[in-house]
């Protein structure tokens, strides 16, 4: 179940929807799509969210559906809790592309809680990648993010936490 | 309606985050900073993703076309079982960080348990719940220490906070004779093991905090069983404006 079962022809389709809130990543990298079959010439795409509340799970559906019907597909979508979404889960492309929009991507468990416990700076500066940071608040702009700043370059940046 | 336990054991667990998440979310655009005020919205919005889950289940449990806006939206106040300790009011920021901790604590050793059900929903339900709150803990947690442990006057409205809130935390371990029904189903958590983790967990954050920690035995009671304080009436009368205004409004 860890890696997700999409029919290939469907996955240059999927790629191109991307995250309503992090746009340079598409739903693919982040992990978001479970599955994605085509069974009686319907495709049955299976989501999954990444916060309970995370609002963008709507508008990511209705892109599915919206994308696939421009490449010739009707979609149905259903949303599963378990297994319960993980930073496991953004590929590593996904991870890079985070980086360059800004965003420093989750560290390891552990790493995080010492990181948001402030008693290790670990966090790297997405703009100039000094780990001289430190964390404005455990809660960023999105419900998965927490605010940091760099105490070099003093620019603030968002954390992408680590969810396990 | 079958299933009957079920529905009432998943609303009392579920009124708890929906009522909490409705007063903290009060505190958008009105936090004491930029930082705290996103925090508690954050908090409120995953707590209500948490309710949306389970009251998705309670519809489909109900039958008969329910959903879950009617579950949150069209009940009395004498309907909702949350415990009083998650309806009382924002005083004042040591009020809204200290009934956060005082539910935290508890929310966390509760969904711990409530992983082990026999329900898979409910399981799938705590598995991704637990990861949220586990930030919700650690920012209220957090916060306890840093106010009481700070200044004169944030030391002396922690403590102030603690000692009106403490009456409120022993109902969190009371059954209601759904719970007892699904407890024995092995469906429900058995609240009443909580108990003395809880109040370990909750003296130790007092402690570091240099908070006392209050001595009263006397404990209010009744939400679980529908009999609110009086804060619940008003704030629900806000929440549900647009339901009673527009009857079956959608966004």
């Amino acid at each position: 179940m860890m890696t997700p079962q999409i029919d290939k022809k469907l996955h240059p389709i999927l790629a191109q929807v991307s995250d309503p809130e992090i746009p340079v990543l598409s739903i693919l990298e982040m992990g978001v799509v479970r599955a994605a079959q085509i069974v009686n010439g319907i495709v049955e795409v299976v989501i999954t969210p990444t916060y309970s509340g995370c609002p963008a799970m709507d508008v990511i559906g209705d892109d599915i559906k919206k994308t696939l019907k421009e490449n010739g597909y009707d979609a149905t979508i259903k949303l599963v809790l378990s297994p319960a979404w993980t930073t496991d889960w953004i590929t590593e492309k996904g991870r890079k592309a985070l980086l360059d929009y800004g965003i420093a991507p989750p560290l390891e468990a552990e790493a995080d809680k010492d990181v948001l416990l402030g008693s290790k700076k670990l966090v790297g500066c997405p703009q100039c990648g000094s780990t001289n940071t430190k964390m404005v608040s455990q809660f960023g702009s999105t419900a998965c993010k927490a605010f940091f700043q760099c105490e070099d370059c003093l620019e603030p940046f968002d954390y992408f936490k680590c969810l396990k | 309606m079958k299933n009957e336990n079920l529905y009432k054991y998943i609303l009392g667990v579920a009124d708890n985050s929906l009522i909490l998440g409705q007063r903290i979310g009060e505190l958008c655009g009105h936090g004491p900073s930029l930082e705290t005020d996103i925090a508690c919205t954050n908090v409120s919005l995953d707590l209500f993703g948490q309710v949306r889950s389970y009251f998705q289940y309670a519809a489909e449990i109900a039958g008969e076309g329910k959903t879950e806006d009617d579950i949150a939206f069209l009940r009395r106040e004498r309907e909702y079982k949350n415990v009083l300790l998650v309806e009382q009011p924002n005083t004042n920021f040591a009020y809204t960080i200290v009934r956060q901790f005082l539910f935290d604590v508890y929310h966390l050793l509760f969904l711990q348990e409530l992983q082990n059900s026999t329900d898979e929903t409910l399981v799938a339900i705590a598995k991704k719940s637990i990861k949220e709150v586990s930030y919700h803990e650690r920012f209220s947690t957090d916060w306890v220490k840093r106010l009481g442990d700070g200044s004169e006057v944030s030391r002396q409205k922690i403590q102030e906070a603690i000692n009106n809130l403490w009456t409120y935390t022993d109902e969190l371990f009371h059954q209601t004779d759904a719970d007892k029904a699904m407890v024995a189903a092995g469906i429900g958590v058995d609240v009443t093991l909580l108990k003395e983790k809880y109040y370990e967990t909750v003296n130790t954050g007092l402690e570091i905090a240099t908070i006392a920690t209050p001595e009263s035995k006397w404990f209010q009671k009744g939400g679980k069983v529908g009999v609110h304080t009086e804060h619940l009436g008003f704030m629900l009368s806000d929440m549900q404006y647009m339901q009673r205004t527009y009857p079956n409004m959608e966004w």
